[in-house]
């Protein structure tokens, strides 16, 4: 199924993603032969097996409902690029 | 330096010179440190130096063992791969997006090394979150390989595999989500080790994907892969995909012989993909493990081919989950001036991130958007399982599969830029271990014209001991791990 600029430029806002429009026909192409690549998934008769997500197919474990985590809000805001007071800085989202 | 030649040593031969006091921590992390100045100008191994933290903590092993309180591996220096996050000294993952993030915690990984006595010398270049198998996606430039410096080291581990062959240090860690450690220990010539899925905890190490990503030991020895596996290992309430099961004694294990051992030989590893000079020498490693009483048996895995479009949906799928954290609000690379919120997440990223990961970021969100989800993400996850049902089918008929590690020696800088294909081809034969979550070792298995070429063994699950001790065997039986590259001007 072959794809085109405008299916890529999709995939890109829902990715967050701003491809300038000088690239867009190389990443195009490339993204073009990468699902030609994956196609020969088809190949493969897959009827009726169970997809898998880990490779030892592992419950996911839980811990213990218990707080465990002291406030560290100043460590972890250290590496942000825009903070005050605590909260991290955004554009305007609401006029 | 007494009679240690660093362009050679081993961590097991370091310890031993440090137990008997014929070199201090603090000697030996210094002649690293100035190997590093000499040598990473042309290797480009190497993309952070922590000087002052080196020499502290080598301080530190010298007063440890002076007190008799050292750990398995105290006052021997090491480098992290930049994929671990290590507190207070800059964690990139070789993107400008986290060109100058500074994690406020360690890596599990990173944690259990220090408590073992580990001296960290610095971090090392790889590509750009793991994306690649030539190192050639950093940010910082390529890495280049010691032994021919016009060629790649392959990736994404390069710079930890560059730098244990160039003696910049004993060891170093890795990550392999589709043959990340594997591929360059090959093309590097050294030793590689890809646990299983779960063995060590992911905690603390940048998530490329989740159900894939592995941590593990680049040595020169076996001996040594056996002795950092058994520091890196264990549960960890931090991962809740780290595995419970029990740690063995990986040194141990090495001991003991390998006679009746059934190693099987996917014929589909030595097709005409594979280049005839690295089968020719694959063979006579075989050999080698023949005379030591293995046996050899053919296997099937008959989905080797459709393991690189199985790997390429799933692990480009989960990377875009996992980079979609990188949003230019919490942490990592902003834009200047954004005139909305979406202008910030979409300029940021795209700036942040470079071409292949802005690319596979594309596929995997194509992968797992509505109206594609099942053509390809799930039925990705269907060719996994019977991947997975293949090598389990093996392993009915033999202990341990055996094949080469990459198709070809290390091929020259931009030699596969242009063609995503062709680079992702490198992974044929590692990528399905992956998506096994099998353990997969990479040792030395001969020059090709001055170009080492390694011999992957792949064990069942959690069966690290088994490939240990073969490869172990092997590199008592030759001396392929012991050559090493001539640097310019190289001496200890």
């Amino acid at each position: 199924m072959p794809v085109t600029t405008e299916d890529v430029a999709q995939v890109a806002l829902l990715a967050r993603l701003s491809i300038p429009e000088e690239t867009m026909e190389d990443v195009t192409g490339r993204f073009t032969r990468v699902l030609e690549l994956v196609a020969e998934l088809q190949q493969v008769d897959t009827d009726g097996v169970v997809p898998m997500s880990n490779p030892h197919d592992m419950e996911q474990r839980l811990r213990a409902d218990a707080v465990t985590e002291e406030n560290r809000r100043d460590k972890l805001q250290k590496p942000a690029p825009s903070v005050e007071d605590g909260y991290f800085l955004v554009p305007r989202v609401i006029d | 330096m007494n009679s240690l030649d660093l362009s050679s040593a081993t961590a097991a031969q370091l310890i031993s010179a440090l137990q008997a006091g014929t070199i201090s921590s603090l000697e030996l992390t210094q002649a690293y440190l100035q190997r590093i100045e000499k040598f990473n100008p042309a290797v480009n191994a190497v993309v952070t130096i922590d000087h002052e933290g080196a020499l502290a903590s080598a301080a530190a092993a010298d007063q440890a063992r002076a007190k008799g309180a050292e750990g398995p591996l105290t006052g021997v220096p090491l480098l992290h791969k930049d994929i671990f996050c290590t507190a207070g000294v800059r964690t990139t993952c070789a993107s400008k997006m986290l060109a100058n993030f500074e994690p406020p915690y360690n890596a599990t990984v990173v944690e259990k090394l220090n408590a073992a006595g580990v001296v960290t010398l610095g971090k090392t270049n790889m590509d750009e979150f793991a994306m690649g198998s030539s190192n050639e996606t950093s940010y910082f430039g390529p890495s280049f390989n010691p032994w021919d410096l016009k060629r790649v080291p392959g990736g994404s581990s390069g710079g930890s595999a560059a730098a244990v062959a160039a003696g910049l240090a004993p060891l170093s860690t890795g990550t392999d989500t589709g043959g990340s450690i594997r591929q360059p220990a090959s093309l590097c010539g050294i030793t590689g080790f890809k646990p299983t899925y779960g063995r060590i905890s992911r905690f603390g190490i940048i998530a490329f994907a989740s159900s894939l990503d592995q941590a593990g030991p680049m040595t020169r020895t076996v001996e040594d892969a056996a002795l950092m596996l058994s520091a890196m290992c264990g549960l960890d309430a931090n991962d809740s995909t780290s595995a419970d099961v029990p740690v063995p004694n990986f040194q141990t294990a090495l001991n003991g012989d390998i006679k009746g051992l059934r190693i099987g030989l996917p014929k589909e590893y030595f097709s005409d993909m594979l280049n005839a000079d690295v089968a020719t020498s694959i063979h006579a490693a075989l050999k080698e493990l023949e005379a030591e009483g293995a046996i050899l048996v053919d296997v099937d895995l008959p989905h080797t081919r459709q393991g690189i479009a199985t790997y390429y949906v799933i692990a480009p799928a989960e990377a875009s989950a996992n980079l979609a954290r990188y949003d230019g609000v919490r942490f990592g690379h902003r834009c200047d001036n954004p005139t909305d919120l979406m202008d910030l997440y979409a300029r940021s990223r795209s700036e942040g991130f470079g071409g292949e990961v802005q690319r596979r970021i594309l596929v995997g969100t194509y992968a797992l958007s509505a109206g594609f989800y099942d053509a390809y993400f799930k039925k990705a996850q269907q060719v996994r399982r019977i991947i997975s049902e293949d090598f389990k089918k093996a392993f009915e008929v033999c202990d341990l599969i055996a094949g080469p590690s990459a198709p070809n020696v290390a091929f020259p800088v931009g030699a596969k830029n242009d063609d995503p294909i062709a680079m992702y081809m490198e992974d044929v034969y590692t990528l399905s271990v992956n998506l096994a979550g099998l353990p997969g070792l990479s040792v030395p298995a001969g020059l090709i014209n001055d170009l080492p070429i390694g011999l992957q063994l792949i064990g069942r699950p959690f069966d690290e001991e088994t490939v240990l001790r073969a490869g172990h065997r092997l590199q008592l039986r030759t001396d392929h791990h012991l050559k090493t590259p001539q640097l310019g001007a190289d001496q200890s």
